[in-house]
């Protein structure tokens, strides 16, 4: 496979010729956090607000139409891209909206229920009784525990999680104990955004299957780095967002399959997802409308299939070897630091680029602010993932990810900005 | 703005080591206070002196350069002080973290050096913390 073209892929990125801190390079390692957006979003974007803007599904005149069927079109090159059919993907402000889409699902199915409320066809397996069970993960963002967590406290059911190993993998020793026939779903990351672990979905995939239990997976650390297949993994629901893989901010994805999302109570209500209004009542759209209450942010739509479209010209393959690459190197030249600790799997086998360190004597505060002084922008704290620093027993951590405009010189910048906080403080061993 | 601005030699001299660190199994008010955003961490007592208005300051911490220097600094200021005399400090230290006074030794003592703080927004709420978390304490102990 030819490598990627670095230089010409950082030039099609404005942000990343500025200058910061006293005119230093920029060095951007927290595209775990959110990714840069190279001009060709920022020009579809700014190309739909310029010729079509208009509220999309609303008027009958010529703007509306080519904003709706931009719209559409965004939808469509979307959905190709994990291998799904477009009504089968619903536009959500971001990953955190979508997941929490879908458990208030599970909430609203199961109130609806109780007070004898129509519900659409096949909502019973959102529906919760005493005694059934949520699956989580140690190793969740925020984004996809307290859902489930704020979940369970409404209703009778009890939140469970599968632990992590010490070297940063999911255990799953006991998973058929977890994974059992009161599980109605489990929730988990695709790719630990602080560990970097990418888990066996197909072990997972295949022990909920046996006991009928959902699936969703937080795609938001998979989606912009590899290529993903909704059919190839098996599992029932995707959430991931834009903003992570070149896209605007301000929109995330929820795939379903269509006959789950058919059978899904709305969670958002209001107007463009209804059917018909009466002041007694009123029925629902079929999905995705259902789920897409409100004028829509067709902007970002746009600039989020233009971003699919740049990523795909590259070749989702390519990204991930680049990465690969890197993450190697990075791991090897971290490890080689005295004082150096990596927090999650010091291999590459099955991990993705989020590498987050401790450097002993040093708060990870600390280790960011020189890091930051050298031009090198990295997150430090838990990463909205505390229960992970927790298992680990560290308050915190150094947080570098890559993407496809980082280099090997990056990696050395880091190396060397982690060199120059030890000595800063006097910590070098 | 260069690093050593902010990490003066006195308060690393701080951070390395701290005074004043320690712990009562009875205070007459014991507060936590965290920097959810990066997981700095402070629990602090405070135990009024008989027949005063003061109060004795007992922490435990963990946390950044600046949280843990801001805190030590806080113990030499505030130690054996009453409310209205550390409010004028705390108050001094916000103003300050905000640039909106300038640094005063006679009121901050070694806390002058945390103006190169100020110069980065993120990192203002870590020396503010035990701060806030020692008003919050003193009041609560007023109260009770
Ligand atoms: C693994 C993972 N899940 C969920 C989220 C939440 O994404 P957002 O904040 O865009 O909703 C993030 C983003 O930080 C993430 O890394």
């Amino acid at each position: 496979m030819s490598k990627l073209d670095v230089a010409a892929i950082q030039a099609d990125f404005p942000i990343l010729s500025r200058k910061v801190r006293d005119g230093k390079k920029l060095v951007y390692l927290d595209s775990g956090a959110t990714s840069q957006k190279p001009k060709q979003v920022l020009d579809a974007e700014r190309d739909f607000y310029e010729q079509r803007n208009s509220a999309v599904h609303r008027g009958a005149h010529q703007l509306a139409e080519e904003a709706t069927d931009a719209y559409e079109l965004a939808r469509k090159k979307i959905a190709k891209f994990v291998g799904a059919q477009p009504n089968e993907i619903v536009f959500t402000k971001n990953a955190t909206e979508a997941i929490n889409l879908v458990a208030y699902a599970f909430l609203n199915a199961t109130l609806k229920a109780q007070f004898g409320k129509p519900l659409p066809d096949g909502a019973q397996k959102f529906i919760l009784k005493p005694g059934d069970e949520i699956l989580v993960t140690e190793m969740e963002h925020h984004a996809n525990l307290i859902p489930w967590q704020e979940l369970a406290d409404k209703t009778e059911v009890k939140l469970r999680w599968i632990g992590l190993t010490d070297d940063g993998r999911l255990d799953l020793s006991n998973l058929a104990q977890l994974l059992n026939s009161k599980t109605k779903i489990i929730s988990l990351t695709h790719q630990s955004n602080l560990l970097g672990t990418i888990n066996d979905i197909d072990t997972i995939v295949k022990a909920a299957k046996a006991v009928d239990a959902l699936v969703l997976l937080d795609a938001c650390q998979s989606v912009p780095h590899m290529p993903v297949d909704v059919r190839k993994l098996g599992v029932d629901f995707l959430t991931w967002s834009g903003h992570k893989m070149l896209g605007p901010l301000g929109i995330g994805c929820l795939w379903g399959r269509s006959e789950l999302l058919a059978s899904m109570p709305p969670f958002i209500t209001g107007g463009s997802m209804i059917e018909t209004v009466t002041m007694e009542g009123s029925t629902f759209a079929a999905p995705p409308a259902r789920f897409e209450a409100g004028v829509p942010m067709a902007a970002q739509a746009v600039g989020l299939a233009a971003a699919v479209d740049y990523l795909s010209a590259i070749g989702m393959e390519k990204v991930a070897a680049h990465e690969h690459a890197l993450t190697e190197l990075a791991i090897e030249e971290l490890l080689q630091i005295p004082g150096v600790r990596i927090i999650g799997p010091t291999n590459t086998d099955n991990r993705g680029s989020a590498i987050s360190f401790v450097v002993d004597g040093l708060h990870p505060h600390d280790v960011g602010q020189v890091l930051d002084n050298n031009g090198i922008a990295v997150r430090v704290g838990h990463h909205c993932a505390w229960p992970v620093c927790r298992r680990y027993e560290v308050p915190a951590t150094t947080r570098a990810t890559f993407y496809i405009y980082n280099d090997d010189s990056d990696v050395f910048a880091l190396r060397d900005g982690i060199i120059a906080a030890q000595k800063f403080f006097g910590v070098s061993k | 703005m260069n690093l050593e601005n902010m990490y003066q030699e006195i308060i690393l001299d701080h951070y390395k080591h701290p005074h004043g660190k320690g712990q009562v199994e009875k205070a007459d008010a014991e507060v936590t206070h965290v920097n959810p955003t990066c997981g700095d961490e402070i629990t602090l007592q405070v135990v009024k002196i008989p027949g005063t208005e003061n109060f004795n300051i007992f922490y435990q911490n963990q946390g950044c350069s600046i949280s843990q220097a801001s805190a030590s600094i806080l113990f030499d200021q505030l130690n054996g002080k009453s409310l209205a005399e550390g409010e004028i400090a705390v108050d001094h230290m916000v103003a300050m973290m905000q640039r909106t006074q300038e640094p005063d030794e006679d009121i901050l003592g070694d806390g002058i050096a945390l103006v190169g703080v100020s110069a980065y927004p993120a990192r203002v709420k870590c020396a503010l913390l035990s701060w806030m978390a020692w008003k919050d304490a003193v009041i609560q102990a007023q109260g009770s």
